[in-house]
């Protein structure tokens, strides 16, 4: 069980206040995200939940119950720390038994439930090796492992993966969503990885300054931002937002589309501009769009097989079905 | 980087430095080895020619030996028992932020800027002495009689000055240990729902098992040596002969340069075994 309510929770160091009251509601089972530029407070906020961090004002629920004035340990969370924080004089088996052995559980079921975990984590084979002899990915299964074995209301996650490499963020990525299937605990998640946002959760929370700007499923805020900055901080590459003429043809102040949703063309289209610098991914091709008068830089997106040359003229052309209109404030119009 | 001519320019530059060394460490070390094999009376005739043996076998069964040797171990030992603990506890003290943090620090660190000489006559003289000593009064405050420290407790209150000198100097090497702790691990614990004695016991000791090793290494080595601490307070009376003390005075009092060096040469014998011993700790220690 894990329902976690924040209701009005702010957060001041001294007189900065990093936290403006703030709503939000994780349903039990759910994996929620965290997304926001650095600095956002999306660590404070996980650590406020977990209770490394007393709230300033407001309250936090676990289950229906008040938690604001517990000890972290009481409130029955488990957390995975973006350095791992694994004990470096303890072997893999101390580690994921630690939590346990201060539970004062018994000796055979510390053993079993070590075990069970080592094997869902394929971690079997390390039990008695020490953190400093594994891989950054073995560190992290031994960090999920440690928090798995309590067997929590909810997992916190701060930025798990940001130590690893391209190629294991994916697997691990699988991994922990995979678990999250087999437990079905809620979990929170915090990154500032668009894949990781938009490929793990149930629901994303996008944060800036403390602020939550929108909180949905990864589709909902792809498809319908409602603001600028959300529209701008979902989606990879970012949308395209456009002011001027073209925006007040359309009843907006300012209008977004997305680098996938225009189509290319050499000959003709809507909008005319020359190719600045084109990414070919292989399966895409991302061009850099300049001298359309409507922004400094377009992004489209186009097959892997189109291929444009640097200065070469460039028409496109947007689908209007899939334009974002926003007003003054940066708001959506609907 | 290592070519061989960066290698030998390098050997060039440290020559110096390391004949210097060399220089310093040997001629004594010979000069001390020479004495020990030699009747050498200055006082009363001077060189008296080649003795073999003779000097180690009368240093070794000299009735004032074992005491000696019980005196050096226990306090050493004493002073590292007191300072390792007190050092722990202080440094886990300092490391919490508090008001006026850093001139705290600054006088905990004072001690050991303070001469031996100096801080054992300050000791001796101004606290406990019998009559006027500032413990003195304490123990007549409380109605009971005052301690004749130099001589009921001799070889405890030269401990108690000698960890007085060194806890500045385990409490700094500790404090650092301590701020190099990873904060995420310790919040991890704490997550993990270790309470506080816990978390010290699991967490914050390991992790100082290496500076605590190296604070007892270096501390044995110059232990082993102390004099001044001796020589002003009891003079080597009421069983506070150390090894060096007991050596000095074969050297200076009895004027038995033979005998002494003797001595000198199974008091490097002894801090070489002690130097071993815990390099193998540290070493360990340092492995993972
Ligand atoms: N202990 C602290 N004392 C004072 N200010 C703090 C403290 N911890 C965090 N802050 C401030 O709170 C704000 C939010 O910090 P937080 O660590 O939550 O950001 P974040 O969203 O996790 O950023 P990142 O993505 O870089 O990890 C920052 O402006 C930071 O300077
Ligand atoms: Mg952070």
């Amino acid at each position: 069980m894990g329902r976690i309510v924040l209701d009005n929770v702010t957060k001041s160091f001294g007189n900065a206040q990093v936290i403006p009251p703030l709503q939000l509601t994780i349903e039990d089972g759910e994996f929620a995200v965290f997304v926001g530029p650095s600095g956002c407070g999306k660590s404070t906020l996980l650590r406020l939940i977990a209770g490394l961090e007393d709230v300033t004002s407001g309250k936090i629920e676990i289950d229906g119950k008040d938690v604001s004035g517990l000890a972290p340990a009481k409130r029955g969370l488990a957390m995975v720390f973006q350095s791992y924080a694994l004990y470096p004089h303890m072997t893999v088996r101390k580690n994921i038994a630690f939590p346990l052995k201060m539970a004062g559980l018994a000796r055979a079921e510390i053993k079993k439930r070590v075990d069970n975990a080592a094997a869902v984590l394929n971690l079997t084979d390390y039990l008695d090796r020490r953190p400093g002899q594994l891989s950054g990915g073995q560190r992290q299964r031994v960090a999920i492992g440690r928090a798995i074995v309590r067997e929590p209301a909810a997992f916190l996650f701060d930025e798990p993966l940001s130590n690893l490499d391209a190629a294991l963020r994916v697997g691990m990525r699988l991994e922990i969503s995979e678990l999250h299937e087999r437990l079905k605990s809620t979990m929170i998640y915090v990154t500032h990885d668009q894949v990781e946002a938009m490929t793990m959760a149930d629901k994303i929370v996008v944060l800036q300054a403390g602020v939550i700007e929108q909180v949905g499923s990864p589709l909902e805020l792809y498809r319908a931002p409602r603001n600028t900055f959300v529209a701008g901080f979902i989606g990879s590459p970012k949308m395209n937002l456009i002011d001027g003429p073209e925006a007040t043809k359309r009843d907006a102040h300012t209008i977004g589309i997305r680098p996938e949703h225009i189509a290319v063309s050499s000959d003709s289209g809507s909008w005319k501009g020359k190719v600045n610098v084109s990414e070919h991914l292989g399966s895409d091709t991302f061009f850099h769009v300049q001298g359309t008068g409507l922004a400094d830089s377009l992004t489209v997106r186009a097959d892997g097989e189109v291929s444009f040359r640097h200065g070469d003229d460039i028409y496109l052309t947007p689908r209007e079905e899939h334009i974002h209109r926003f007003d003054a404030k940066g708001l959506r119009i609907a | 980087m290592a070519t061989q001519h960066s290698r030998s320019a390098a050997r060039m530059m440290m020559a110096p430095a390391v004949v210097l060394l060399l220089g310093w460490m040997l001629v004594p070390l010979c000069m001390t080895l020479y004495f020990s094999f030699k009747k050498y009376l200055p006082l009363r005739g001077g060189d008296l020619g080649w003795v073999g043996f003779d000097n180690y076998v009368r240093f070794v069964s000299s009735s004032s030996f074992w005491p000696s040797v019980y005196a050096t171990l226990i306090i050493v030992g004493g002073v590292l028992a007191i300072t390792v603990v007190l050092g722990v506890l202080l440094a886990i003290l300092l490391d919490q932020p508090m008001w006026g943090q850093g001139i705290v620090r600054m006088l905990v660190i004072a001690p050991f800027f303070v001469m031996p000489t100096v801080s054992s006559l300050v000791w001796k003289n101004m606290f406990m002495d019998p009559n006027y000593g500032l413990l003195a009064y304490l123990w007549r405050f409380f109605g009971a009689e005052p301690v004749q420290w130099m001589s009921q407790a001799s070889l405890p209150s030269i401990v108690m000055i000698v960890s007085w000198q060194w806890l500045p100097f385990a409490t700094l090497i500790l404090l650092t240990a301590i701020q190099s702790l990873d904060s995420e691990q310790l919040e991890a614990s704490e997550m993990d729902g270790a309470p506080v004695i816990s978390r010290f016991w699991h967490i914050i000791l390991p992790h100082l098992s290496r500076a605590i090793t190296v604070v007892i290494l270096i501390q044995t080595i110059f232990l082993l040596s102390i004099f001044a601490e001796i020589f002003v307070t009891t003079g080597g009376a009421f069983g506070t002969k150390t090894l060096s003390y007991l050596i000095f005075q074969r050297v200076l009092e009895s004027q038995n340069v033979g005998l002494g060096s003797a001595g000198g040469v199974y008091a490097i014998i002894l801090a070489n075994i002690v130097a071993i011993f815990l390099m193998r700790i540290v070493g360990k220690n340092l492995d993972n």
